[in-house]
């Protein structure tokens, strides 16, 4: 989420302004997925889906193994044709066209790379392919090796690097050709935690200066955050929610997007009234009363559920001026110590279980609120979202 | 663990037991051997029991001894250079040897690269299918082919049934029927090693090939094959050594003129009776395949690395 401050300021110019060419009715998508069916015997992968990625666009493809993610990347670079529907890349329809004639260029999850041939020559490869001078291909290579910070190692086998610089030298091939779109897939699930999280700057800072369109698979929902302008979250064939991390975040779609994305607390309940913009939902497993703002999604009698994220959801000692509403008490179950905050379960009397997620401001010497201790939740009315499915 | 590190008392001599049985089955099987022919080649022809001269007869004791390697002679390896006979056996065989290696790989090649693509339920059927002919007699196979190739044989009625010849060929016996012999009961020598390389090559390899222009038959070139050399070395050796001195085919299937080094040392040793010069053929037969044994050590040492 960080990672997002960096991104703001991409649509270049001196105004900071968003980057949003998916809001703008008249903006051309670069690649575009038209009704796309691509079954494996009885198993459909990717189930009548359409999409616009638009150019420029750090685009996100997320979602559990097994959601199609992943067919989906290899049908744009050219592994697999669709069973039905088409694949546009620049108005241009790539059903048909071989992988090794697409203007794609793929970071496998595995690196890929060719053991046979140094780091310079796997970079070359793609260049000699087409036809390139020599000349060309060496001023191009030693471009990229420096842009990966590799130059040391042109010489070097795949064997005698390490995972971090293997994950450079693919990401360098891969990108030596300046294709129109760059597919990523995976490409950092290799790396350990820190490294991967400083690649993800990395691949930020690279996609903004390069002004190339990126598309990157993963499973990994804090990866697509930080990275991606859009995320499309999928499940079985199907896109769930396509939206920025921010929206995803908080204004999750359904309880698959919600769950998926972060933690989440989800009430089920009874929509009792929706006027003036806010819904009312008499809450059954914690006979909690909850008003939440919304923009019509919930009508009258909807069997509808309240999704709230921990950090959403303060916690205190004394109860709070008007218990009725977005208040529940309860006891202290766990208290789960993750460093930068802690997440508190409270067990409420009908036995369902609310998180609540605590900044630590202060070193811990002595919890303010401990095990057992009898607590109030309160939260706002812009608190959490009301989903209907 | 205690018990398997070298510090471990009293453990000793079963390490030392479990290095030497592999050395000890050298030393008796190969080394001894090797010295009794190599001992005989410097020996002389006698009419006698054994045919040679000296016999190295122990019981005389050690002065005795060191007479009879007196007698000891080089006339055998010259003999060797004198008569061209020998020259062109060695070369003849080592021409044989080493067009049919290349025709086992090119046939072998296909055979393998099919084996490595086909879908993952097959290949052990066809690794089986490679091996079968194992389970029959190698002797009686090359027989097979004596029935398949003779003038009368299956081939020439097929061919002359079908119209295509109107004479029988002449095949048998040949030296084309000896390539046929050699690369068929080579061909499993080769396909092994290379179904082997190949079944472990990463398929995403030729994704990315192909995801930087390369298309199939150019990444095969750029990818497939130079990643199969250690088994292409790996099968090229284990049939080209053993086929220079191969003598069954060649005696069965060859005609008068296939000259192969192991027909003549059969000839040297049981049709004249000559174990001394025959042993020099071997000694020198062995010294001339250590060459490529020892390329072959270093191509291995190479791919493991």
């Amino acid at each position: 989420m960080a990672g997002k401050s960096l991104t703001a300021g991409k649509s270049l110019g001196p105004v900071r302004r968003a980057f949003a060419p998916w809001n703008d009715p008249a903006a051309k998508p670069f690649i575009q997925f038209q009704n796309v069916t691509k079954t494996f015997g009885d198993f459909t992968a990717v189930d009548d889906l359409s999409l616009n990625i638009y150019e420029r666009e750090f685009f996100a493809l997320l979602g559990p193994s097994g959601c199609g993610k992943t067919t989906l990347m290899r049908m744009i670079a050219g592994f697999e044709e669709p069973t039905s529907g088409h694949v546009m890349l620049d108005g241009q329809d790539l059903v048909g066209v071989p992988p090794y004639r697409r203007p794609t260029n793929m970071m496998f999850q595995s690196y890929a790379l060719f053991p046979h041939m140094n780091v310079w020559d796997n970079i070359a490869f793609g260049l000699k392919q087409d036809g390139m001078a020599k000349a060309d291909i060496a001023t191009r290579v030693d471009e990229m090796l420096a842009l990966v910070k590799l130059e040391k190692f042109a010489r070097r086998k795949p064997h005698q690097l390490s995972g971090g610089q293997k994950q450079r030298v693919a990401l360098a091939r891969s990108l030596a050709k300046k294709p129109k779109v760059l597919l990523l897939d995976e490409p950092l699930g290799a790396l350990d935690k820190k490294l991967r999280e400083e690649t993800q700057f990395e691949l930020i800072d690279l996609q903004v200066r390069l002004g190339m369109t990126f598309v990157i698979v993963t499973h990994d929902q804090e990866e697509a955050m930080t990275v991606a302008d859009r995320i499309a979250l999928m499940d079985q064939g199907k896109i769930v929610q396509i939206a920025t991390p921010g929206e995803i975040y908080e204004q999750p779609n359904s309880r698959y997007v919600a769950d998926f994305i972060g933690d989440i607390n989800i009430l089920e309940g009874k929509v009792t009234s929706t006027e003036g913009g806010v819904a009312t939902l008499d809450c059954i497993g914690t006979g909690a009363k909850v008003q939440v703002t919304q923009d019509g999604g919930a009508k009258l009698g909807d069997e509808a559920w309240f999704a709230i994220r921990p950090e959403k959801v303060s916690i205190s000692l004394t109860p709070p001026e008007d218990p009725s509403v977005n208040a529940v008490s309860g006891e202290v179950w766990d208290i789960g110590y993750l460093g930068d905050v802690s997440i508190y379960h409270i067990r409420l009397a009908t036995g369902a279980t609310v998180k609540s997620t605590i900044t630590n401001t202060t070193r811990l010497v002595s919890r303010p609120i401990t095990w057992e201790d009898k607590v109030w939740l309160t939260w706002s009315r812009d608190g959490g979202v009301v989903l209907t499915r | 663990m205690a018990m398997t590190t070298t510090g471990a008392p009293g453990r000793g001599w079963l390490r030392w037991l479990v290095v030497a049985i592999p050395y000890l089955w050298l030393i008796v099987l190969f080394l001894a051997p090797f010295l009794i022919v190599l001992k005989i080649s410097f020996s002389t022809t006698a009419i006698a029991m054994p045919p040679y001269t000296p016999a190295l007869d122990l019981s005389a004791g050690l002065g005795a001894l060191w007479e009879q390697i007196q007698e000891f002679t080089f006339d055998n390896y010259i003999f060797l250079t004198e008569d061209s006979l020998y020259l062109q056996s060695y070369l003849s065989s080592l021409k044989i040897a080493a067009i049919s290696t290349f025709l086992i790989l090119l046939v072998g090649y296909p055979i393998a690269y099919g084996m490595a693509r086909a879908r993952r339920e097959w290949r052990p059927t066809l690794l089986m299918l490679v091996i079968l002919p194992f389970w029959t007699s190698f002797l009686i196979r090359v027989y097979a082919w004596i029935g398949i190739l003779k003038p009368e044989g299956l081939l020439n009625q097929m061919l002359l049934g079908l119209g295509v010849i109107s004479e029988p060929l002449n095949i048998l016996p040949s030296t084309l029927a000896v390539y046929i012999g050699i690369v068929y009961s080579y061909l499993p020598f080769m396909i092994l090693p290379l179904y082997a390389t190949l079944e472990k090559l990463d398929e995403t390899l030729l994704e990315a090939a192909a995801d930087l222009g390369c298309p199939p038959i150019q990444a095969f070139w750029k990818i497939t094959f130079p990643l199969s050399i250690p088994g292409v070395v790996a099968g090229c050796f284990l049939v080209f050594i053993p086929a220079v001195g191969e003598f069954v085919i060649p005696d069965l299937l060859g005609g008068s003129d296939t000259l192969m080094i192991g027909k003549t040392l059969w000839a040297e040793f049981f049709s004249n009776r000559d174990w001394p010069v025959s042993s020099a053929v071997a000694v020198v037969l062995l010294a001339i395949l250590v060459v490529p044994i020892m390329l072959f050590q270093n191509a291995q040492k190479k791919a493991s690395e």
